[in-house]
């Protein structure tokens, strides 16, 4: 039957567009878990870290200890993240390290960078206030840009986080309740979405 | 007279269709990734891009990185119209069929 051969023609045309393009094995549950730590590391923040009256000042102890509690999130994050999406690219016979996966992370990089450099030159200028909104926003950012390079719905968990980010800015004093927001609860929500989509599939 | 002449005779092989989907969503890609992305051998490949260059649908870039020769391939703006029309014509005649 000709017919069915161009209808395979199609599926291998799309089949090939996706995967020569599009990592597609981001894990679920890393995104799950990376929301975990955000919280607990929010909740470090908030129970022993953040004096009375909101000023933290610049190279104090409590300073210190905040970024190792984020610097530690960030990297559980990553850690979690590079296992669990190692493990699923075995399962879907899909190349952890490959051209896709370069730039995937160069595109998310971009942003991210940029966002983390510029934070610490307001830091260190004692501009404490928008660190949260600027972290979501340029997270956000970094989520849009690398999203063409994976599954397309990433961009959607993007325009939440820079929508959050905006709004924080707008909400001087809550920082802290938005980061919870948009990097513990929104990564929770996705991560469970992404999951179970997996598990049906 | 019909349908099937917009079918464009060139892609109508596995690996050349595999090129052209591959080539129309990445700016340029190696002749490593093309290989291993397509499951093709070395001289089957190469028989195949160098059809799809004759045509000049592909572009064929050699260069070198450090001392190893690295080839590249992209697509032409020919080549992305005509594999377009070739997926339109393929999209009407599965159209008809239902």
């Amino acid at each position: 039957m000709e017919e069915k051969k161009y209808l395979e023609d199609i599926s291998e045309i799309k089949n090939l567009m996706n995967r020569s393009s599009r990592f597609i094995s981001l894990s679920g549950l890393s995104g799950i878990l990376a929301g975990v730590y955000a919280i607990l590391g929010a909740i470090i923040a908030y129970l022993f870290l953040l004096p009375e009256g909101d000023y933290v000042v610049l190279h104090s102890w409590n300073f210190k200890m905040l970024v190792i509690t984020l610097v530690s999130v960030a990297l559980l994050s990553i850690i979690s993240a590079y296992l669990l999406t190692t493990r699923k690219a075995k399962k879907n016979n899909e190349k952890v390290w490959d051209d896709t996966t370069k730039r995937l992370l160069l595109n998310f990089l971009i942003p991210m960078v940029t966002g983390g450099i510029y934070i610490l030159i307001k830091l260190n200028s004692q501009h404490y206030g928008l660190t949260a909104s600027l972290m979501l926003i340029f997270y956000g950012l970094a989520l849009v840009n690398a999203s063409k390079y994976t599954i397309g719905n990433v961009k959607y968990l993007g325009y939440v986080q820079i929508i959050l980010g905006l709004i924080c800015a707008a909400l001087p004093g809550y920082g802290l309740w938005f980061w919870i927001l948009g990097f513990g609860v929104l990564h929770v929500i996705y991560g469970s979405l992404i999951y179970f989509k997996e598990e049906k599939a | 007279m019909g349908l099937i002449d917009n079918i464009n005779k060139l892609f109508d092989h596995r690996i050349r269709l595999g090129i052209m989907s591959i080539l129309m969503v990445n700016e340029d890609v190696d002749f490593n990734r093309l290989k291993e992305l397509l499951n093709a051998t070395d001289g089957n490949l190469a028989s195949h891009t160098k059809t799809l260059e004759k045509a000049e649908y592909i572009k064929i870039e050699k260069s070198f990185i450090g001392k190893k020769p690295n080839t590249r391939y992209s697509a032409t703006k020919s080549g992305k119209l005509a594999f377009k029309k070739h997926i339109e014509a393929l999209e009407q005649i599965i159209k008809n069929q239902n």
